[in-house]
């Protein structure tokens, strides 16, 4: 039976059909829907970790247990597993091991463009890439397969055109791998250097097992075309040199690392001129040409965003001019929805002139017009280090104008660390934690700070005051950010208090809400000043009637949450309630 | 019209519905037995950014992706955003608009200007039907079926199984809202004859 399933979907499907028993998971585009589909199983347990290195951590322990797990992560994710992620490569398994890392060619939703297919040589892991979702499917199995084969955790590498394409899947039953048992190993697991220099060994050798296990691997396979150009190329790249060039000859590699020496050799001799399509950074072509074998790669193919048929086809024969030119259009980045929460927070920020130090996640959305109400965002949990870094180079009088920016999931991802840190070295730090009850950016994943499970199921939940207190701040309020005087009243005190200063602004995501009856602005009230539209709120918009003057302000009532911040923003009381006017008519 | 293959392009703002629609597509031509392929984007573009969905249809699909100047047809649910992915349009394919304006942030605070007179700079490069999906959803007393709305004007142009569309709706609906859905279909397959007497009329 076949079913259409994303690439996140068939790793889900794949998770579950291998026999997988547990799986963990912090979110992160593309990423995120493995974790999401794999719920909708039985017989797996599943958990949003705090942070990607934790969700590693745990999964490794499940598979010391001889469990085969699964961990799931974008690839900015990786940074922050990678220290165990390295000595579990040193480790090996008991039961099957999968780590997925889902890169974002294109930076369709990240901070950046790394590869990672660099991580799984420099862990030296083997690396599997699908080039759609019916591999996505088979390679998460194979992946559980010569993981407890080869004894070593397999890094599954994906990427957003895999995981977020849909194509027809052929399914399968579950599996019921058979399961060793927790034996006490310390040679294997408790890394003193004495140990860690005898697996040293143990890997290297590994590697070159694998490396003959690469040569013979069904899925490295060479589809044979005209001689005159052969292809090597792996994962979504294969689709989009398909279209480019139908009629080369292809090898296609799915284990990409160790590549198969032996394999390349003979496709080569056979070939007149050899390509190497990969997106992102030359590796495999770097590898095959230390090989000694000429091939044509970056020279002509772009590093930089993702490929396309027609960039693969256009970087070796002639561009053909667009049949429509694009058209100049204003372009629409994402915004702040009407009645997010977060709003509020920065109209103040901005309104006091603030130097921002932000961080990830919807509210990073703030920096862009009409609030720019940001100054810096690199990566999950800087804005609290980064702040307390510029306050000690500039000095004291400096964090009177200086907030740090964070958001309640990224706060527990790994803002607490860098919270207690500033705390210990006398810090200055003014932290707004904004504190809507979710990790909205990536679709509403729960947290600790939410206390629900990954089922849905109650947890425990650990308010984010606690976890304040507890880092010894002496001052902490908790603030309703739509509420604008409180806002700007608490923000006021924070600066001004010598030493490390939190404040809550707690209010749920509006689109885990229902919205509330839409404002309306009085034509007769409005002088059309544009005061309203610096919240940048989308469902507010002016326009221009003829039998005016001025410019009126309009509420669309289909986008209106009702939230009220432009009311509270308006100094004509020009933008009413639906109660108030009601009142009034009557 | 019975084809071997399509390629579509489903365009607008992030939170209309696109992905909902285009599941439901891909699922229609799943059960008319051809391969199928969508790519689509997910996370920051989603908070009311411009989205785009590509969806091929055919024997054998290889890309996920649709090249400029190849899409059959372009389904718009917003009209700006008709005009900045029309050049995925091939010669003399269909474009299908709603007829309805959103305007992001830099039109709002006066950075830009939403473009004047897009039915007329559409009209050059395909054969265009605009519908007010808006309008018909609040008649069916929903504003949330616009997307199945689009979809049903949309099927008049791919020759599927009406059996294969009723399928894939509630295969991709909850069970409750399958009714009102696919009422909402129905009403857009309805739509195309009229749409096309406006336009010989003009
Ligand atoms: C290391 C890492 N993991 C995951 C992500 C993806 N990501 C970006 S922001 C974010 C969480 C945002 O949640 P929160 O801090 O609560 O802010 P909100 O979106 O709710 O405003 C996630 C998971 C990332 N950018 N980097």
């Amino acid at each position: 039976m076949k079913s259409l399933l994303s690439g996140n979907e068939a790793v889900a499907r794949g998770a579950w059909e291998a026999g997988c028993t547990v799986a963990t998971a912090y979110p992160g585009t593309p990423s995120t829907e493995i974790l999401e589909n794999i719920i909708k199983y039985p017989g797996i347990y599943t958990e949003w970790a705090v942070n990607e290195k934790v969700a590693l951590e745990v999964a490794a322990g499940a598979c010391f247990s001889g469990a085969r797990a699964l961990v799931a992560m974008k690839h900015v994710g990786l940074n922050v597993a990678a220290d165990p992620m390295f000595t579990m490569g040193y480790s090996g398994v008991t039961g099957g091991f999968v780590i997925i890392s889902a890169d974002d060619p294109g930076l369709w939703s990240s901070q950046n463009e790394q590869d990672n297919r660099h991580y799984g040589r420099h862990a030296k892991i083997p690396i599997l890439e699908p080039s759609d979702s019916n591999e996505a499917k088979l390679f998460t199995k194979l992946g559980f397969e010569i993981s407890e084969k080869f004894d070593t955790p397999v890094l599954l590498r994906l990427t957003t055109r895999i995981c977020h394409s849909t194509c027809p899947v052929e399914l399968g039953k579950r599996e019921k791998p058979k399961r060793k048992a927790y034996v006490k190993d310390i040679k294997k697991r408790l890394f003193l250097p004495a140990h860690g220099r005898l697996r040293h060994v143990v890997i290297e050798a590994r590697l070159k097992k694998l490396t003959a296990f690469s040569e013979t691997l069904s899925y490295n396979t060479i589809e044979w075309g005209k001689k005159t150009i052969g292809i090597i190329t792996s994962g979504i790249s294969y689709q989009y040199a398909k279209e480019a060039f139908p009629n080369a000859s292809f090898l296609k590699l799915s284990l990409t690392h160790p590549i198969p020496e032996k394999l390349i050799r003979r496709f080569a001799r056979r070939v007149k001129k050899i390509i190497v399509v990969e997106e992102g950074d030359p590796i495999l072509e770097t590898e095959i040409r230390a090989m000694g074998i000429k091939v044509t790669g970056k020279a002509k193919i772009p590093v930089c965003g993702e490929l396309t048929q027609k960039i693969v086809r256009e970087s070796f024969v002639r561009k053909t001019s667009a049949r429509i030119k694009p058209y100049k259009v204003p372009a629409r980045p994402p915004v702040l929805c009407p009645g997010c929460p977060h709003r509020g927070v920065y109209h103040i920020i901005n309104k006091l002139k603030l130097t921002v130090i932000g961080d990830i996640g919807c509210y990073t959305l703030g920096a862009l017009p009409p609030l720019n109400a940001m100054d810096t965002c690199i990566c999950m949990g800087a804005s609290v280090t980064n702040a307390h870094g510029l306050e000690k180079a500039l000095g004291k009088d400096f964090s009177k104008k200086l907030v740090a920016v964070i958001g309640d999931s990224t706060f527990f991802h790994s803002g607490i660390t860098g919270l207690a840190n500033a705390v210990y070295n006398r810090g200055n730090l003014n932290l707004l934690i904004l504190d809507n009850y979710t990790t909205a950016m990536t679709g509403h994943q729960p947290h600790p700070g939410t206390g629900k499970l990954a089922r849905g199921e109650q947890g425990k939940r650990i308010p984010p005051e606690e976890v304040v207190k507890g880092c010894g701040v002496e001052f902490l309020k908790i603030v309703d950010p739509n509420d604008l005087k409180a806002t700007e009243h608490a923000i006021k005190q924070a600066l001004e208090f010598d030493g490390v200063a939190v404040l809550i602004f707690r209010r749920p995501c509006a689109l885990l809400l229902k919205p509330n009856p839409a404002y309306v602005v009085a034509p007769d009230l409005c002088k059309g000043c544009r005061l309203c539209l610096r919240i940048g709120c989308p469902a507010i918009n002016l326009q221009f009637p003829e039998d005016r003057e001025k410019p009126l302000a309009v509420i669309d009532p289909t986008l209106c949450f009702g939230c009220g911040l432009c009311a509270q923003v308006c100094t004509c009381h020009a933008i009413l309630a639906p109660t108030k006017i009601k009142k009034d008519k009557q | 019209m019975k084809r071997d293959s399509f390629d579509l392009v489903i365009c607008g703002v992030g939170g209309q519905g696109i992905i909902l629609a285009s599941n439901v597509l891909c699922h229609a031509a799943f059960l008319e037995s051809f391969d199928v392929k969508k790519s689509e984007v997910h996370g920051m573009a989603q908070r009311g950014g411009s989205v785009i969905t590509h969806v091929r249809i055919g024997k054998k699909v290889h890309s996920p992706l649709i090249e400029q100047g190849n899409s059959d047809i372009v389904l718009a649910f917003e009209k700006l955003e008709a005009l900045r992915y029309i050049r995925y349009l091939k010669k003399n394919g269909t474009v299908i608009v709603n007829d309805r304006e959103i305007p992001p942030m830099s039109v709002l605070t006066g950075a830009a200007q939403y473009p004047a007179n897009i039915k007329g700079k559409l009209k050059r490069h395909g054969m265009i039907y605009f519908v007010d999906a808006e309008k018909i959803a609040l008649e069916l007393g929903d504003r949330r079926t616009v997307n199945i709305i689009l979809l049903g004007v949309l099927s008049c142009f791919l020759g599927f199984k009406k059996k294969s569309w009723k399928t894939a709706i509630s295969k991709n609906v909850k069970k409750k809202f399958v009714d009102l859905n696919v009422a909402a279909f129905n009403k857009g397959t309805s739509l195309l004859r009229n749409i096309y007497s406006i336009k010989k009329e003009k």
